[in-house]
């Protein structure tokens, strides 16, 4: 038997009630890499992407078969702790989600969650997730703001920032850039190639572009299938299927 | 043909700009009634009432027969009713109302609650009055008591906190919830810690809704914690003292009871004097309540949030 990649999915489907939302994927997420998940609305691209820190789950009516792997651990399992898994696993949405509390607030939550009281551990750890999602110069005078008070694309980068406050092995991004201004996307693309140093990041866009320029893997999605995966460069330049061209030509024209 | 179709054009949009006017009048006259009728109101109870107002009516005891009777022992009762009552109600609400919008899984049991709930809420607080006179003060053998007041008003105000809080809930973001799923917070930590504070607005509104009517309610107390109040000791701060005024197991006539009392059987000769300034320290009370709510919900949602404003 092969062993599972540290961090894959195994023949995963998930249903909406009859639905079937996505069909029997097995892919896997290379570490220190950005995978790109590309495909028209509706495709079940997002979808996937909430199965794998099990968000699904909380839609009602929805379920899932086949397993996802995490360091020889089944994610999909019955006794897995999802809390506990979430805290490996950090997510951003497409519109900014910061905490109504604080800068300092929204970083220092998680961990003073996870039992850290000490002020000066607390501290550092807001400085080294907001340094590592870029954001630090612009906020460090005004920690004890609203994070609401904050620009989109900041607040964005918070939100970033509030993922990696945890530690976490894996980053989920959903669209994280589609509601920002072009100097703000570039910042948090910009970002995204720094932090695949030491993360697995996965993340959905609409912007082949985008896809284009951070990722180093490439999934298209179709209508619940994965149609085709592989090295970024090779998927854009010359894609084995003709749906794959054709999703991504259309695109760019 | 091209000529006609701009006339009709210009003439359809003259008309819908008449159209548009007239509502704008007729919104802003209706608005301007409402307020007017509501400052006269104001303005005729405090017209009759302050001149009665004076430390000694706000302090000394009511009397039967005789002039010069003051309103101390009612205006102290429903301050501490409505202590009492908020100690039931704002937890019981809470949790209800939170249970609805979080706990529960849409079905027909959820719809039957929510069913319950809401006729509830439209009980004439007389049938409320009377079922605790049965319950509360007979079956439990609380008497007339500020208990029994309180308990009796806590079923009158329930639906109304359960509702406002499952409102103020179901209000809160969908992302903000989901923000604290992905970072591995439990589901009862989200509620506390992230929703509770982004609801508090509403549930300050809400809470102050259910207080006016702790304030004005007379109906469902005249059973439930009586028309009379013992003489007190105001030295005396033991709860469980049977003279102390904190003594929640002894009768206790609120303002709007003694304003109903002086009113129909009040046989002192200054009867619609002492009715008329009960009645505007009524109305100041419960400005002033709103206006002491609204601070302090704003502070604490300052705290909470860490932002500058209360949207």
């Amino acid at each position: 038997m092969v062993m599972p990649m540290p961090f894959s999915t195994e023949d995963l489907s998930i249903y909406y009630g009859e639905f079937q939302a996505i069909k029997n994927i097995s892919m896997g997420f290379p570490a220190a890499s950005v995978t790109a998940l590309i495909g028209p609305s509706g495709c079940g691209k997002s979808t996937f992407l909430r199965s794998l820190n099990r968000m699904n789950d909380e839609i009602a009516g929805s379920r899932s078969t086949g397993h996802i792997w995490m360091d020889g651990i089944d994610l999909t399992a019955s006794g897995t702790d999802v809390i506990k898994l979430r805290q490996r696993i950090g997510m951003v949405w497409q519109r900014p989600n910061p905490f109504y509390k604080s800068i300092y607030e929204n970083i220092a939550f998680g961990p003073r969650y996870y039992g850290i009281k000490n002020r000066k551990q607390l501290d550092e750890i807001v400085e080294t997730s907001l340094r590592r999602a870029a954001l630090w110069d612009e906020v460090k005078d005004r920690l004890k703001e609203s994070a609401l008070a904050l620009s989109g694309g900041q607040q964005q980068r918070l939100c970033i920032a509030r993922a990696l406050s945890v530690n976490p092995q894996i980053l989920l991004l959903d669209e994280p850039a589609s509601a920002l201004d072009p100097v703000s996307t570039g910042k948090i693309e910009e970002l995204i190639t720094e932090l695949k140093k030491d993360l697995r990041i996965v993340i959905v866009t609409h912007n082949m572009q985008q896809a284009a320029r951070v990722s180093d893997y490439t999934a298209y999605f179709y209508l619940g299938t994965l149609v085709e995966h592989g090295e970024t460069d090779q998927i854009f330049t010359n894609p084995e299927k003709n749906s794959t061209q054709e999703y991504i030509m259309g695109r760019f024209g | 043909m091209t000529t006609q179709t701009q006339i009709l054009r210009s003439k359809a949009r003259k008309r819908a700009k008449t159209a548009d006017k007239v509502a704008t009048v007729v919104i802003i006259v209706f608005a301007l009634s409402i307020v007017a009728i509501l400052l006269g109101l104001i303005g005729f109870i405090m017209f009759r009432g302050l001149g009665h107002i004076s430390w000694h009516f706000l302090t000394s005891n009511p009397q039967t027969i005789r002039e010069g009777g003051g309103i101390g022992p009612p205006l102290f009762n429903s301050l501490y009713l409505l202590v009492l009552t908020m100690i039931i109600t704002i937890p019981l609400g809470l949790g209800g109302g939170i249970y609805m919008s979080e706990y529960a899984k849409p079905g027909k049991i959820t719809s039957f609650i929510r069913l319950v709930v809401e006729v509830l809420s439209s009980f004439p607080s007389i049938v409320i009055g009377l079922f605790g006179l049965l319950v509360f003060v007979n079956t439990f053998e609380l008497g007339f008591s500020l208990l029994a007041g309180a308990l009796a008003l806590t079923i009158f105000n329930l639906p109304l906190m359960v509702r406002i809080t499952e409102q103020a809930f179901a209000g809160v973001p969908r992302e903000q919830k989901e923000a604290g799923l992905a970072l591995g917070l439990s589901k009862w930590k989200i509620i506390t810690s992230i929703m509770l504070p982004v609801a508090i607005p509403s549930l300050v509104t809400g809470t102050i809704l259910a207080a006016g009517r702790v304030f004005g309610e007379a109906a469902a107390l005249l059973f439930t914690s009586g028309m009379t109040t013992p003489p007190l000791n105001f030295s005396d701060w033991n709860p469980l003292h049977p003279r102390s005024p904190l003594n929640p197991l002894r009768p206790a006539e609120t303002l709007a009871t003694h304003i109903w009392k002086v009113n129909s059987e009040g046989l002192a000769p200054d009867a619609i004097q002492i009715a008329a300034g009960a009645s505007a320290v009524l109305v100041i009370m419960v400005l002033l309540f709103n206006l002491f709510a609204r601070w302090g919900g704003r502070t604490l949602y300052r705290y909470m949030t860490a932002s500058k404003r209360m949207n």
